[in-house]
């Protein structure tokens, strides 16, 4: 494998179906409102030239792959040519969409965690599969798995309603109607429509049964997105020293993760997730980058019950790092978040307040219901918030977990920690409570042990990574509780 | 600094040089100046608003005028700074304090910034960042000969310690 190649032919193919079907989605609004028949030539020519370009591309790209670096070249007018040490390849993923599948190709992206990309788009199924293996083993080695690390069980499908994607959709869902209609010019018919759509029942019960239908959309979305995103699930550890995510229904991806980049995993618990029992594992690795907008790259595993969860969080840590006993936090902290909580929940509840003595009586008994709805639930949060707080460590990792809304538990391999910071406000410097954040270059950069009390937390930031606070303490940093 | 509650972290060894509380002065009068200056020529120019304006001016200008007098004097003890052979160690803040430790092995980058108005009273900042989007550590009013010193010993150092954790 070390001659010139090209992509694959049937990327004209994909090009004129998809260009198709872009011209006709944006047609049929303008061939409405217009009813003028030069659409049909400007659509032809839209495919046409959008073809010849790709035709183009095709023809005038070609790669190849020695031994050391994989080359791009691109030859029209003018000359590109990008040149990739294969060394510095650190992510290989396929992609392949409906279109692609039925075309039997798939698109290839190679990272090398810095900002240059390569796409090979497309390449043929196997040729495609070949081509990862060629470039993440750099040795081919013959196969030997031992099993899956996980594979999608599909009843966690009953885990996607209770994310927060439900609501989203189903109102979308709504949205998505009534700009159709606006097309028709009929916004307003299809709301009376839909208020009647119940027979002659009051306003209020209508708009009810309107919201419940939107929740059925969005419950029914949720889980035809999360049946999209994560069929055929299965996490894999390869030979080589990576792990390998393939899912997807309609498109199937397919995501590697070199174990040398991986500075730990979080379990993720979302509230609603946690109040069912489930958990989601991502994966802590520098280059990935978080702003390409791609947030699930790095979850290892859907929402799955939390047992199941732990044991692959573990299973990939190489330790089993989920059942680590945490230290708890001071109560101070909960007092803190007690405070917090209902500063926040008061602060609407007296503005509210405040103008219904003003202006007018409604105000007051709006203020009356978001006081009695909003504390009790900020109290809640609170408390739970407090609940969550903890940090341990064990072997190669430390464990920090806080958070309510979004409970994270994150597994931070020791030696990844790059420095710390530690924070103290006058506030929490009252209370003998301090913020320590440990920094990385992985995952979302910092990772922070929140209100530990600055004592027992000085003494374990020090222990957990050595050589980096200890040298500061100005009382000899005692041995870490844990 | 046993039971109040404080981090049990000592202060690292090094001052500031003493002209950045000229240098923090002039930043913060520069900050409120315009102000005072925008509020009181509108003052002039309006005699209806005169009183409405002139006052905020003058008030302005006395806080502005405190704030630069008391507060740097005091910042300039808060922020300390420290390389050892193993470590970048500052702190800074009171209401906010905080403390920031790189060790040397993990640094990856040296940078040193000179503004106009840090080469007016001749004092450099210092920035070493590692591998982290938010672990960067900034040495700021450092004398500008101490912050080349710094500068050249930290790249030494890093030179010599293969591996950033990347």
């Amino acid at each position: 494998m070390s001659g010139w190649r090209r992509l694959d032919r049937r990327t004209l193919g994909v090009t004129a179906v998809l260009l198709t079907g872009a011209a006709v989605s944006a047609g049929i609004p303008i061939a409405i409102g217009t009813r003028s028949l030069w659409l049909v030539p400007a659509a032809v020519l839209f495919i046409g030239g959008g073809v010849l370009a790709d035709y183009v591309r095709w023809r005038q790209t070609r790669f190849r792959c020695t031994a050391e670096r994989l080359e791009v070249e691109f030859r029209f007018v003018a000359h590109t040519r990008k040149s990739l040490p294969r060394e510095r390849v650190r992510t290989v993923d396929l992609t392949a969409g409906p279109l692609h599948r039925a075309f039997g190709v798939a698109v290839l992206t190679i990272g090398t965690g810095q900002h240059e990309k390569v796409t090979l788009s497309p390449l043929a199924r196997a040729d495609a599969e070949a081509l990862r293996t060629e470039l993440l083993h750099r040795i081919p080695e013959p196969v030997a798995h031992d099993g899956p690390l996980a594979t999608l069980d599909p009843r966690w499908i009953r885990y996607a309603p209770v994310s927060f994607v439900a609501p989203a959709l189903g109102l979308s869902a709504f949205g998505a109607l009534f700009k159709v209609a606006d097309w028709f010019g009929a916004g307003g018919g299809l709301l009376t429509w839909l208020l009647n759509l119940f027979g002659e029942l009051p306003l209020a019960v209508s708009v009810l049964l309107l919201l419940v239908l939107a929740i059925v959309i969005g419950v029914a979305g949720a889980a035809g997105l999360f049946v999209e995103m994560w069929w055929n699930h299965r996490l894999d550890r390869e030979p080589g020293g990576t792990l390998r995510v393939r899912r997807g229904l309609f498109t199937t991806r397919s995501i590697t993760i070199e174990e040398r980049r991986l500075r730990g995993v979080e379990l993720v618990e979302p509230l609603g997730a946690r109040l069912a029992g489930a958990a989601r594992v991502d994966a802590i690795a520098t280059g990935m980058k978080r702003d390409d907008g791609k947030t699930e790259a790095k979850t290892l595993l859907p929402a799955a019950p939390r047992a199941i969860a732990r044991e692959v969080a573990a299973r990939v840590a190489g330790e089993p790092v989920t059942d680590v006993p945490l230290v708890p936090h001071p109560p101070a902290a909960r007092g803190r978040r007690l405070r917090w909580a209902l500063l926040t929940a008061l602060a609407p509840v007296l503005i509210l307040l405040g103008l219904g003595a003003l202006l007018t009586d409604v105000l007051l008994v709006l203020g009356g219901v978001l006081a009695v709805v909003a504390l009790p639930v900020a109290v809640l949060l609170a408390l739970d918030a407090y609940r969550g707080l903890g940090h341990g460590s064990r072997g190669r990792y430390l464990v920090v977990r806080a958070g309510s809304v979004r409970r994270s538990t994150a597994v931070l391999a020791r030696d990844g920690v790059l420095g710390w910071t530690v924070k103290q406000s006058v506030f929490q410097r009252r209370r003998g409570l301090a913020t320590f954040t440990a920094t990385t270059a992985a995952g979302s950069g910092a990772y922070s042990i929140r209100d530990a009390d600055a004592a027992e937390g000085l003494a374990f930031a020090a222990a957990a990574v050595p050589g980096v606070l200890a040298a500061f303490a100005s009382v000899p940093a005692e041995a870490s509780r844990t | 600094m046993s039971d109040d509650g404080t981090v049990r972290l000592r202060p690292p060894r090094n001052a500031l040089d003493r002209r950045a509380i000229a240098w923090w002065r002039w930043q913060w009068a520069l900050v409120f100046a315009p102000a005072v200056f925008v509020l009181a020529l509108l003052g002039l120019l309006i005699p209806p608003a005169a009183v409405w304006l002139l006052v905020p001016a003058a008030v302005l200008a006395l806080s502005g005028a405190a704030w630069c007098a008391v507060l740097p004097r005091w910042w300039f003890g808060l922020h300390r700074w420290e390389v050892t052979e193993t470590a970048v160690y500052v702190r800074s803040g009171f209401l906010w304090q905080e403390w920031r430790v790189a060790p040397l092995s993990r640094v990856q980058t040296v940078d040193t910034l000179r503004g106009p108005l840090q080469q007016r009273f001749g004092l450099a900042t210092v920035t070493v960042t590692t591998a982290s989007a938010r672990g960067a550590v900034k040495l700021s009013g450092l004398d500008a000969r101490v912050a080349a010193d710094v500068a050249e010993r930290l790249t030494e150092r890093t030179d010599a310690t293969p591996g950033d954790a990347t």
